[in-house]
């Protein structure tokens, strides 16, 4: 037959196609498998650019992130990890390894001549029973103002202990509820800044109440302002150009060229002696300060600070109560921000410019310290999942516990459903749980229990109403996960189950694999 | 090859370089053809009805989309053959045409291919073939006008509606949640549908997705949902009874096209040039302000003082909205789409009950929601899934969807599905072949094995005998006499797809039948294919 597709593309068909998503899917699943857990490895990841720049970390997410892969179903698994990072933050190791078990237990199935439509079938009934299961053994606090502190403690403590920080799980912990409960329920995380400075230890990173910008002040200004009224802006602070299109500077004696630059700088003054008209003694400006301007506001002694990045300005609006201000020619209507107290302090060997008793109280600074980057780095990212998970509990307060537990009664619910399904379907309901058996199987294995015994106890303690048990990879036994406070988010647990039945689904559902012919490029090297 | 000679027996040349060429002729290029359109139809047989599978496709850049839409499949496909590619225009046209049954389209006609070639090889002369075609498919479209339903839906009654989108989202991967996809499908489109004139724009209807959250938190909004947040972080996040402006001009100097020089060569010159611009970013600003708007949507950007002045006068503005979004804007809130500053005027501005932002997940997402507009015909769908390509393909199920609800409106007629139109024609076709003398009746038979193709696949993919279920069907329809027998693909336990409320519309079917015969002719036509051999 004469060839239908470009040179270079291929097609693989039927068995063959599914063997190769099966095959690329596990594999990834396995790639991230040993990460999961309290006990769970870290990797690392060299980047292919100039740098070879080496990223430390356990966060599913930012692995498989980096890597790059060929394989198509891979790329499905790759991106719902990516999805559970943007919506919840955390989980991300957890849905890969579930699509990956699933599509193992599928595999088995077509193996024995079942049809992937009704293995299909039967993995959606199971993951609504799964779902149903969760949603009824849920806790929810939220009217309990203790409690459900003490439950947000516990979900960070259990989030950060598969992390890099797990040593000083309880202080960071700490430092994430205190963060989130100050964001008042808004899911914004872009009020809490983490500002990463090497040296020092990590138990001596902290919570700022106020605001910290990274940048120095201007020499010959003042370095401490009590009661400061501070002018944010957004304007040209070098030469301000003329915006009208196709003005240019024609000449014709050094003279002029000398009158214009007057002009200019008299311009300048003027603009400068708007922006003092205000009655401020802080300026912040997300543009470059040109030397002239600066000196200018030293002379008034206005405390100036140049090329603020966009978050940071933002940000310091927010917290300030201030506006971003491009026009100054009505002094009297624009809002001014306010806060108590501005001055310099050191952190390291930095010098950092610090806000405190600043107006709205939403926004905190956590500044992290540590021996090297590539700790601040994981350690900003663990602790990113943390705030994660914690702003959308507080948003969502239904709790679980951890340590395997909801896996367990999931699985059980699943099993009984199973046993009462007549026809095919009721194997791939079987398959579904011991999808979902592998995940504290994996937590096990990592920790370097003997899973098999530790899962059938866990098994056999979870025939008990009421049953509290899961797997403390601590102690290497079988332990009530309510005493020892090991909880996660509902609603985690929820997105991890739904988003990796989904993809399983969609790699099931593949009898074709069309590969186009890649685009040439050209060699930029 | 094309050699010929003149009367004193020296060569002339008839096609330029031909020993660079490649050639086929007479029944070796018809039966090339051939096995190229069968090899296009073969890929997407497994992908039709509702156990169909899908296909993973990879995009040139490395992109994956998996679908089961035949039409996406072809589209994405890369194909180089000239003939595979015209079975790709095909489906798109039956896409663009319909909406639906693309695969079905693609399938039929590679089984008319396929009895083409059996005639083809027993001396059957190619234009015969295609003229017996025809005249089948005229019988076959008659037919279906005969056995078809017409079915009575209004605004109190929609169930009709919404069971002819679900029976077309139930071969898609959104079957999950069918049922509250095709009621949001159903009533988007009788939300812009002008039932009077018979007609629906789908322009209207814009579907949005963004990633995460669940297929089930889908929703219909009655208004515009534009991927933007406001200018400046400070502005309002929700005005209500927003007066809009709705602008395609920058706040920002003017630019005129004609070229300029402005020359400054006195200090004077330089200060009123200042004077000017600040001027024209302040009278820019107020104009706005002197005509009542409460909100400003502007096609470009703004410059940095023009959005703190903006934001001074407490006037929330969105910038850089693309230019299809503007129309809808504009449609929706019964705005008019203003060019220049100096044409503002207050019976131009669009009028929302309703704008704010809305904020996703834990990035900093942001979408701008425009609501209880003055003119309720745009509607938006906004999918919410798992993951980019499930919501890709939520968007191809809900366009199919979409269509269908409305060809519907356009024309109420429907026939039943699962295969059973088909069957029922193949019956008319076969019982009408004997009529016709000459070898045309060769032909025509040979179209009424093909249609049965349809229903052989469903059953295939449903995992059932072909063979024997669509024997036990057809031999069922002829007894009974009842065209609404079809293949019981979702295992429900009766073959009757009244029963089953599987329909599909009576235009989308005929379309199918006279694309898929076109196509054939087109292909059955062709003796003679020149092409450049491996550069």
């Amino acid at each position: 037959i004469d060839r239908i597709f470009k040179d270079e593309a291929s097609e693989e068909k039927g068995e063959r196609a599914r063997m190769a998503s099966f095959v690329g899917a596990m594999a990834i699943a396995d790639l991230v498998k040993t990460t999961l857990g309290p006990k769970g490895m870290d990797k690392i990841l060299q980047s292919t650019g100039r740098g070879r720049e080496v990223t430390v970390t356990n966060d599913g997410a930012t692995i498989l992130k980096s890597l790059h892969i060929d394989n198509p179903a891979a790329k499905v698994l790759v991106d719902i990890s990516k999805v559970q990072d943007d919506e919840v933050g955390d989980g991300t190791t957890s849905v890969v390894v579930l699509a990956g078990e699933l599509l193992r237990e599928a595999e088995k199935l077509v193996a024995t001549k079942i049809h992937p439509m009704t293995i299909i079938s039967g993995f959606r009934m199971a993951a609504e029973c799964a779902r149903n299961a969760l949603s009824q053994k849920v806790v929810d606090n939220k009217t309990d103002a203790e409690k459900f502190r003490s439950d947000l403690m516990n979900i960070a403590m259990t989030t950060l202990s598969s992390k890099i920080l797990s040593q000083d799980k309880e202080h960071f912990a700490k430092l994430a509820v205190d963060a989130v409960m100050r964001l008042k329920g808004s899911t914004n995380l872009e009020s809490i800044q983490i500002i990463k400075k090497p040296g020092g230890s990590l138990m001596d990173s902290f919570l700022d109440e106020g605001f910290i910008l990274d940048k120095k002040i201007g020499i010959g200004q003042p370095k401490r302002i009590e009661n400061a009224k501070i002018l944010v802006a957004n304007t040209a602070m070098d030469t301000d150009k003329v915006k009208i299109y196709g003005a240019r500077v024609r000449v014709d004696s050094m003279a002029r060229v000398a009158q214009i630059e007057t002009a200019e700088k008299e311009k300048m003054r003027e603009k400068v002696q708007k922006i003092i008209g205000h009655g401020i003694n802080c300026f912040v400006n997300r543009q470059l300060i040109y030397n002239f301007p600066e000196e200018l506001f030293a002379d008034a002694g206005i405390l100036a600070i140049e090329h603020a990045d966009f978050d940071g300005i933002e940000r310091l609006a927010l917290v300030t109560g201030g506006e971003i201000a491009s026009t100054f020619d009505n002094p009297e209507s624009v809002k001014l921000g306010h806060c108590d107290l501005i001055e310099e302090i050191m952190i390291g060997e930095d010098k950092l410019i610090h806000f405190s008793g600043v107006a709205m109280g939403q926004a905190c600074t956590i500044v992290l310290r540590g021996a090297s980057h590539h700790v601040l780095d994981e350690a900003e990212r663990s602790l990113h999942d943390a705030l994660c998970v914690l702003s959308q509990t507080v948003n969502d307060s239904r709790v679980l516990l951890g340590g395997g537990w909801p896996e367990m009664v999931m699985a059980k619910e699943v099993d009984e459903l199973a046993k009462r399904t007549p026809g095919k379907k009721s194997l791939a309901i079987e398959a579904f749980s011991r999808a979902l058996l592998a995940i504290p199987t994996i937590i096990a294995d990592n920790a370097g229990l003997d899973s098999a015994e530790l899962v059938s106890q866990l098994r056999a303690e979870h025939q008990k109403e009421g049953c509290t048990a899961g797997i403390d990879v601590i102690s290497g036994s079988v332990g009530d996960m309510a005493e020892r406070g090991i909880c996660e988010a509902f609603k985690v647990k929820q997105a991890v189950l739904l988003s990796a039945t989904e993809a399983a689904e969609m790699i099931l559902r593949v009898d074709e694999i069309i590969t186009c012919a890649p685009r040439r490029r050209e060699d930029r090297m | 090859m094309a050699l010929a000679f003149d009367e004193f027996g020296r060569p002339f040349i008839i096609l330029k370089e031909q020993e660079q060429k490649s050639r086929l002729r007479g029944l070796d290029a018809q039966k090339s053809n051939i096995s190229a359109g069968k090899a296009v139809a073969r890929i997407l047989r497994t992908s039709l009805g509702p156990k169909g599978m899908d296909k993973m496709l990879q995009s040139p850049d490395g992109d994956v989309t998996i679908t089961n839409d035949g039409a996406t499949i072809l589209e994405q496909m890369d194909v180089d053959n000239q003939i595979a590619k015209l079975m790709v225009e095909l489906s798109r046209s039956q896409d663009y045409e319909i909406g639906d049954g693309t695969t079905g389209v693609v399938v039929l006609a590679g089984a008319l291919l396929e009895k083409a070639e059996r005639l083809l090889e027993r001396g059957i002369h190619p234009i015969r073939i295609a003229e017996g075609y025809e005249m089948a498919s005229r019988i076959a479209v008659e037919h279906l006008e005969r056995v078809a339903n017409k079915f009575e839906f209004d605004d109190t009654n929609l169930e009709p509606l919404i069971q002819t989108c679900m029976t077309t989202l139930s071969s898609k991967i959104v079957n999950r949640c069918k049922r509250s996809l095709a009621e949001i499908a159903v009533k988007a489109v009788l939300a812009v549908a002008d039932l009077e004139r018979k007609d629906v724009n789908l322009d209207l209807i814009k579907v949005e997705g963004k990633v995460g959250g669940k297929l089930e938190d889908t929703e219909l909004i009655y208004g515009i949902v534009v991927d933007k947040d406001m200018s400046h972080p400070q502005m309002p996040k929700q005005i209500e009874d927003a007066k809009i402006a709705i602008l395609t001009c920058p706040f920002e100097p003017p630019k005129p096209k004609t070229k300029h020089k402005v020359d400054i060569d006195t200090v004077e010159k330089f200060q009123t040039l200042r004077l000017q611009e600040q001027k024209y970013f302040d009278d820019m600003v107020q104009k706005c302000k002197d005509v009542g708007a409460t909100l400003v949507i502007c096609q470009w950007g703004f410059d940095d003082e023009a959005n703190h002045l903006l934001m001074h006068r407490n006037l929330p503005a969105v910038r850089w909205v693309g230019g299809v979004e503007l129309e809808l804007i504009a449609i929706a809130t019964g705005g008019r789409i203003v060019p220049r500053f100096q044409e503002l005027s207050t019976e131009k501005l669009g009028k929302a009950g309703m704008v704010r932002e809305k904020s996703f997940g834990t990035t900093k997402d942001r979408m701008l929601y425009i609501e209880h507009c003055a003119n309720s015909r745009a509607v938006t769908i906004f999918i919410r899934g798992g993951n980019k390509m499930i919501i890709e393909e939520t968007k191809r199920s809900l366009h199919d969807a979409l269509c269908v609800a409305r060809n519907l409106i356009r024309n109420k007629s429907i026939v039943y599905g699962g295969g059973s139109a088909e069957i029922a024609c193949s019956i008319a076709v076969e019982a009408a072949a004997d009529r016709y003398p000459g070898v045309e009746q060769y032909a025509i038979r040979a179209f009424g094995d093909a249609l049965e193709a349809i229903p052989m696949a469903l059953a295939e993919n449903s995992g059932l005998q072909p063979i024997e279920t669509l024997s036990a069907v057809k031999a069922q329809q002829i007894k009974d006499n009842n065209p609404h027998f079809g293949i019981d693909c979702n295992d429900v336990g009766t073959n009757d797809m009244r029963e089953q409320n599987v329909f599909e519309t009576l235009i989308g079917k005929q379309q199918q039948l006279l694309l898929a015969t076109q196509v054939v002719k087109m292909i059955l036509k062709i003796d003679d294919v020149i092409s450049p051999s491996e550069y």
